[in-house]
């Protein structure tokens, strides 16, 4: 991994600053931030992190109030129209006319960017096959998949070198999530460089590297693998009869140190190394029965609620 | 240019498959040009009058019946008792009193001379100019026919030397639907510029396409343009709609030459657009968009002379008037339908405009760069 990001940085993010309203609602402060060329970097933070500020800083829609940000050697400041011509940014939220149909919605951006799909058919086509049955359709009528296929589509028409994807799978269906991801994966192959933000940490697990935010600042930043080694405590699953009481007395056993609700168990750390015979006893006391303890490997949202834990 | 041709091309995709805008579009005129100067008829017949005879004499009965058989009147109310006839008055039965004293025909033959007294119910100030004006000239005439039939021999010409013939030029029959349909034509295309083109324009800013187009490299002004012309040749199709109304409907042909009324029209809807696009850049949906631009339509039309000269306004509405570009566009339509105003007649009025448009737009899109 360290090989890709030593290559030219695709973007390049120094002290980047940003406010709302007079200077009083801090939106980004002080961020740095490099993306490799190529680089599939993943964005993830709780909402108001400051991702979408980046984004719409790094498609050159809003300006920024301090600091350097250059995307693929253009400054997003003074050479905005350069760079909007290689870089696909796709909103959080459906932003295409719903009363234009697929195919018209296609040809418009395509033209726009003064180009045409059949000019840029190879790098859509993928997509493109799985809309074609609808393309007479219009946007408002297709589904939620659908819609960001299209979305991602229309992002792709122009060939970006850059592609900025804001929450591009939030509300979709596990399998056309899926699809979306394998979409992605071919992207990737062909070189494309891609910061998505995605509240769903399997997808955040498919990515180069991913890069924790909040509040305006960024947390950390590394490779999935990384970022587990990095957990550097051991994680235990615990289950019982009753999980809203086990919670509850989790967190008064007095050497815990964090303790989530997560699915189907509870995810715990400790202060110090325990005994698990120790644990199953003061759990028993306390009435619980078929108590379920295993010690696992923490995933990429353990390591998130423990940053924002510290 | 194809991928301007391409925006535009776009637009006029999204307003024909927006059924609301396109029945408007046809509906608005009819309905306004039909309906509004049917209902809203200055022109006064049939007032009723309510008659205080306290005299009860040859010349009295004599008077009335020129009142009634003239058309304007229709007896109403008779009494000799003025009370009831300001009651008739108070329960709208009556829009004029016509007060006969006692001893009216004595005094008129004794002391060649009498008073009458008219009472006009002013709530309606038109209606009760118009009715009072219409009863002098009735009672007038009933004067000079007295005096000339009590002339023995020609000792002095027995009628007044000095007449008034008054001539009304240019609409002689005070045909009010000479008066109002020009003036409605011009409020149309100036609702079509100013409410359409706003709420479009906001309209991408609610969905947020507004984001997408802006991450593209389309030039501003081809965007804005895009936006625009559909709505200038929607002005311009409604302009047509209005006039081919005006002449089924009213039977109204312009005097002047039409062309000049699309000439003026393409300047004024350019500065009008420029009003919707300002409007759309304060606005971040389309309800705030109809109501400023609602706002602005109400003012520009009341005070645009459409109703009520510009010129019996008070110094400080003339003002607003006179910075109002609707007051143009009608003065415009009015001068070449009726008056038969050429193109070098409104030529100060194509500069005024002008000056608007460029005011609006630039004002327009230097917001527009600023907020987006």
């Amino acid at each position: 991994m360290e090989k890709l990001i030593s290559r030219a940085p695709a973007v390049k993010i120094q002290q980047l600053r940003k406010t709302y309203e007079n200077d009083t609602v801090l939106a980004i402060k002080g961020l740095d931030l490099t993306v490799g060329s190529g680089e599939l970097l993943a964005l993830i933070g709780p909402d108001g992190a400051g991702k979408t500020s980046l984004f719409r800083i790094l498609a050159t829609l809003i300006l920024p109030d301090g600091g350097q940000v250059e995307v693929l050697g253009y400054d997003v400041v003074k050479d905005f129209q350069s760079l909007r011509l290689i870089t696909g940014y796709m909103p959080g939220r459906f932003a295409l006319y719903q009363d234009l149909t697929v195919l018209e919605n296609l040809s418009f951006f395509a033209t726009v960017f003064n180009t045409s799909i059949e000019a840029n058919y190879d790098i859509i086509r993928d997509i493109y096959v799985q809309l074609e049955p609808f393309k007479h359709r219009r946007a408002s009528q297709l589904s939620g998949g659908m819609k960001q296929k299209l979305a991602l589509c229309c992002t792709l028409v122009h060939k970006p070198s850059i592609l900025l994807l804001d929450e591009p799978t939030t509300g979709v269906d596990p399998v056309s999530r899926q699809e979306f991801w394998d979409i992605l994966d071919k992207l990737k192959a062909d070189g494309m460089t891609m910061i998505v933000s995605t509240p769903y940490m399997d997808e955040a697990r498919r990515c180069d590297r991913i890069a924790m935010m909040n509040r305006g600042e960024l947390l950390d930043i590394s490779t999935p693998e990384a970022l587990i080694d990095g957990f550097g405590k051991p994680l235990y699953a615990i289950q019982s009869d009753r999980m809203f009481a086990l919670l509850q007395d989790l967190r008064k056993y007095p050497v815990t140190d964090t303790c989530f609700a997560f699915g189907e168990a509870h995810h715990v750390t400790f202060k110090k190394s325990i005994q698990v015979d120790d644990l199953r006893g003061y759990l028993q006391m306390q009435g619980h029965h078929h108590v379920d303890i295993a010690q696992i490997q923490p995933t990429v949202e353990d390591c998130f609620m423990d940053q924002l834990a510290s | 240019m194809s991928t301007f041709k391409y925006v535009l091309q776009k637009e006029f995709q999204q307003i024909r498959r927006n059924p609301t805008i396109v029945r408007m579009m046809l509906a608005v005129p009819i309905i306004q040009l039909i309906v509004l100067p049917f209902a809203a008829d200055y022109e006064i017949k049939q007032l009723n009058l309510a008659v205080v005879d306290q005299d009860h004499s040859s010349y009295s009965r004599e008077l009335i019946g020129q009142m009634t058989a003239s058309g304007y009147f229709q007896l109403a109310n008779y009494s000799s008792n003025f009370n009831e006839a300001m009651g008739a008055v108070e329960r709208n039965e009556a829009d004029l009193i016509l007060e006969i004293p006692a001893h009216f025909e004595r005094d008129l033959v004794r002391e060649d001379g009498a008073t009458l007294a008219l009472h006009a119910n002013a709530i309606n100030q038109v209606k009760g100019g118009l009715s009072q004006l219409y009863a002098g000239q009735i009672i007038r005439r009933f004067n000079n026919q007295i005096r000339s039939e009590w002339v023995q021999w020609p000792r002095y010409s027995p009628v007044e030397m000095v007449k008034i013939e008054p001539q009304l030029w240019f609409n002689p029959h005070i045909n009010y639907h000479l008066f109002m349909v020009p003036g409605i034509l011009a409020v149309l295309i100036t609702m079509v510029g100013s409410f359409l083109a706003s709420m479009n324009i906001v309209q991408e800013k609610e969905a947020g396409t507004i984001e997408q187009i802006n991450v593209t490299p389309i030039k501003k002004y081809q965007f804005l343009l895009g936006k625009m012309i559909p709505f200038w040749v929607m002005g311009m199709f409604s302009l047509t709609l209005g006039l081919v109304i005006a002449y089924v409907v009213y039977g109204i042909v312009s005097v002047g030459p039409l062309w000049v009324i699309y000439a003026f029209s393409a300047f004024y809807l350019a500065a009008i657009l420029g009003i919707g696009l300002l409007i759309s850049t304060f606005a971040d949906n389309q309800q705030q968009a109809t109501f400023v631009s609602f706002f602005f339509v109400m003012i520009f039309i009341l005070m645009s002379g459409l109703y009520t000269p510009v010129e019996s306004m008070p110094d400080w509405a003339k003002v607003i008037a006179y910075a109002n570009p609707v007051t143009y566009m009608i003065q415009v339509v009015r001068g070449v339908m009726i008056k038969g105003a050429g193109f070098m007649d409104i030529l100060p009025f194509v500069g005024i405009i002008g000056a608007f448009g460029i005011f609006f737009n630039a004002l327009a899109v230097w917001r527009y760069r600023k907020t987006v």
